[in-house]
C-alpha cells in the first residue's frame, strides 16, 4: 500500500510517502499501526481530529475500512484559495 | 475547466478569454486571490498539493456547481509552489444568463475549493515560516449550500 503524506505531517514523519505492507482493516488500525513504529509517526499522529484522510484521492474517514485500497494519504486541513 | 499550475498567469487576459468563451451568457463574476500583507512582513508563501487528488477534487466541484446553477462556463486556475508577496495565487470565473447564479457559484466554488481541494499554504515571514492554520469559519462556509 502506498502511503503519502503533505504539509507538517510530511515534514513531522520526514517523508513525502512510502510503501507499506500492512494487515491494518481499517484506518484507525494503520494510524496505529504506523504510530507504533516510531515516535515521530507517533507525533504526526497523535491528535487525529487534527487530520484528514484520503483513500485511493478521496476524503474519507479514520473509521473507514482498507479493503482495495491502493493509496492513503494523510495530510492536515486543507488551506488552499 | 481546471488548472493547476505552478507558473504565474494573467488574470486579467484570462478572464477576457473566459468572457470571449462565454459571449452570450450576458454575465460574469470572478475571483482572484492574491497573496497579501501581514503583519511582521511576509516575504512569501509555498503552496503545497496532491498531484492527482487537486484535479480530482476540483472537477468534482465544479460538475457540482455546473449542477446547481444554470451556467455557461465555470473556471478555475490555482497555482502551487513558491509565491511571492502579491503573486496571484488562484482564481474563479463563473458565466450566467443572470448574474444571481454566477453570484452564487463563484461563492461555492470558493468556499469548497478552500477546504475541499488538497492545498495547503505555507508563510514565510520575518520570524520564520510555517503552515497556515485552517479556520473553523471555512469548514462552517460548507454549511450553507
Amino acid at each position: 500500500m502506498q502511503i503519502l503524506y503533505f504539509a507538517w505531517v510530511r515534514e513531522r514523519i520526514g517523508l513525502p510517502r512510502e510503501n507499506v505492507e500492512t494487515s491494518a482493516k481499517t484506518v484507525n488500525e494503520l494510524v496505529a499501526e504506523l504510530s507504533a513504529r516510531e515516535e515521530r509517526y507517533a507525533v504526526a499522529f497523535a491528535d487525529t481530529s487534527a487530520l484528514r484522510v484520503a483513500l485511493d484521492q478521496e476524503l474519507s474517514e479514520f473509521d473507514a475500512p482498507l479493503e482495495g485500497v491502493r493509496e492513503v494519504a494523510f495530510f492536515p486541513p486543507m488551506t488552499g484559495g | 475547466m481546471i488548472r493547476v499550475q505552478a507558473a504565474a498567469f494573467d488574470a486579467g487576459a484570462e478572464l477576457n478569454m473566459f468572457t470571449e468563451q462565454t459571449a452570450g451568457a450576458g454575465a460574469v463574476v470572478s475571483f482572484t486571490g492574491i497573496v497579501r500583507d501581514v503583519d511582521g512582513g511576509l516575504s512569501g508563501m509555498e503552496i503545497e498539493h496532491y498531484p492527482g487528488m487537486t484535479e480530482k477534487a476540483l472537477g468534482t466541484i465544479r460538475d457540482e456547481a455546473m449542477q446547481r446553477w444554470s451556467l455557461a462556463g465555470a473556471l478555475v486556475i490555482h497555482r502551487h509552489g513558491p509565491l511571492a508577496t502579491h503573486d496571484t495565487i488562484m482564481m474563479v470565473a463563473t458565466a450566467s444568463k443572470h448574474r444571481k447564479d454566477a453570484f452564487e457559484a463563484a461563492e461555492f466554488l470558493m468556499d469548497y475549493l478552500k477546504s475541499r481541494a488538497p492545498f495547503w499554504k505555507k508563510e514565510m515571514t520575518s520570524d520564520g515560516q510555517d503552515w497556515v492554520a485552517s479556520k473553523a469559519e471555512d469548514e462552517d462556509a460548507l454549511t450553507r449550500w
